[in-house]
């Protein structure tokens, strides 16, 4: 135990770039999951299939590989995202290895953000987007005043889970190079071989902490927007 | 102004929409099978006819929430356009009532009546509420302005609907059964308001079953079967002496009780 406490500062630290990551590719996954939704079930037949097909890619591929081709291969052909790291946020310089790991959990994630909102759009009831258009309302005006406003309802407990997954996929990110949880539980295993259940114990209700949150968050906003 | 004697009074000699050779399939289902029909300004066409006959795709065909197969509609002298910003801002002087009034859900009855004006016509939020009140008083609904849709009854919720539509200036308005998902004793509260805007001179397409509204209020009578007009003519004439058999045989089934 006193690994930890005696260490807290670096342990709280290690789940604050947890934090980071989940904040930055979750923001991230909603914008552009929300974004391919809407093209899915867009009247233009190509951007459908291009959308389609990024679901399809992202869904179907290992987070690790993806995490291999932003982090590993991308930086080989010349895509190393290092103009980053001249960008300040709050007196610290962003970290390469921590924008691509957003970048790779962003990938990701919004695939299966995209399949959760077209859920959700699929539950309003299609008269809701047809009175949309004959008041004449466009396609992204009907969308935004009508159509998502409604599927976020619907949309709120399966987009939870979606969020917990990328909370807890985080920990990917160990292995390339970023000192979240899982890298900091590693190492202090290392130096604390003879405490280890102690510290396996302490990390996981590290994230049984941060799961919560979001999970209680979640039930507020539903029980919120049922009553509207 | 008689009820019945609506016919030549307010109707123009200017054609709001005109549908020529429209073809349809749903699949291998003819829907609409050469349909040939123009509205005149401040005409009331009330189409009729058994389910199944094409009268609700029609209807929805002419601000093309159902795309064309053959043929051509013009709206206004101005061919339909496919889709994108014309296509909105066609629609936008089409004003339409569906059977389910389909009002959005997370909106307040007033928010539903300004959404179009504010949005499409860029209307300032003051003025939209002042024209929605206004609206929502000569349909009877004005004191729940501040309710959700859930909250009103089908009756209430269709004439909210109703002023919707009416909130952008439409050239004509089409109702597509706007009485066929509701409690008798609510139908008459509809229809009336249905009937005090024919009267107004609105141009009007309504498909209805609602014979007693055919007789009062429309101008011409179409009778659909099998996806193509049959019969039309006057209310007076259509009722009292159909001339075609598939028309005798509707009317001896609806009429009869």
């Amino acid at each position: 135990m006193e690994a930890v406490f005696s260490d807290f500062g670096e342990y709280a630290k290690a789940f604050g770039l947890t934090c980071g990551l989940f904040l930055v590719a979750g923001l991230g996954s909603l914008v552009w999951g929300t974004f391919l939704a809407a093209l899915r079930v867009g009247p233009v037949a190509v951007m459908r299939k291009a959308s389609a097909a990024y679901v399809g890619v992202f869904r179907n591929t290992p987070l690790l590989v993806v995490f291999i081709f932003v982090a590993v291969a991308l930086p080989k052909i010349g895509y190393s995202f290092t103009f980053i790291e001249n960008v300040d946020v709050g007196g610290h310089h962003v970290s390469g290895y921590f924008f691509r790991a957003c970048v790779a959990l962003t990938l990701y994630t919004s695939a299966f953000v995209c399949e959760a909102v077209r859920s959700g759009i699929n539950a309003v009831p299609l008269g809701q987007a047809e009175a949309a258009r004959s008041i004449g309302l466009t396609f992204t005006q009907t969308m935004q005043e009508v159509v998502l406003p409604q599927a976020v309802r619907a949309v709120v407990p399966p987009l939870t889970s979606v969020l917990v997954a990328l909370l807890k996929n985080t920990s990917v990110a160990a292995a390339f190079g970023i000192a979240e949880a899982t890298a900091q539980m590693k190492s202090m295993n290392n130096d604390h071989a003879d405490q280890r259940i102690q510290i396996f114990l302490l990390f996981a209700v590290g994230y049984i902490v941060l799961v919560e949150v979001l999970t209680f968050s979640s039930y507020a906003l539903e029980r919120r927007w049922r009553v509207a | 102004m008689t009820a019945a004697g609506s016919s030549a009074s307010g109707t123009g000699t200017e054609v709001i929409v005109a549908l020529e050779s429209v073809d349809k399939w749903f699949g291998d289902l003819h829907v609409l099978r050469g349909i040939d029909l123009s509205v005149r300004r401040g005409e009331v066409v009330v189409v009729i006819g058994p389910s199944g006959s094409g009268k609700s795709t029609l209807c929805r065909t002419i601000n093309r929430l159902e795309t064309i197969d053959r043929g051509s509609i013009v709206l206004e002298g101005q061919p339909l356009p496919q889709e994108g910003k014309a296509l909105a801002r066609l629609r936008a002087d089409v004003g339409m009532v569906f059977q389910s009034f389909n009002l959005f859900a997370h909106k307040t009855v007033l928010e539903n009546v300004t959404l179009g004006p504010i949005k499409v016509r860029g209307t300032s939020r003051v003025e939209a509420e002042e024209r929605a009140r206004a609206l929502l008083e000569r349909v009877g609904v004005a004191e729940q302005a501040q309710k959700y849709p859930a909250q009103l009854s089908g009756g209430q919720q269709q004439r909210v609907a109703i002023a919707r539509a009416l909130a952008m200036d439409p050239a004509l308005m089409l109702f597509d059964e706007p009485t066929s998902a509701l409690d008798p004793e609510m139908i008459k509260e509809v229809l009336d308001v249905m009937v005090d805007l024919a009267r107004g001179g609105m141009t009007m397409v309504v498909v209805t079953h609602e014979m007693g509204f055919a007789r009062t209020a429309a101008d011409r009578v179409i009778f659909m079967a099998d996806g193509a007009i049959v019969e039309e003519g006057s209310p007076d004439e259509f009722f009292s002496n159909p001339r075609s058999e598939r028309a005798q045989d509707f009317l001896s089934k609806v009429l009869s009780h």
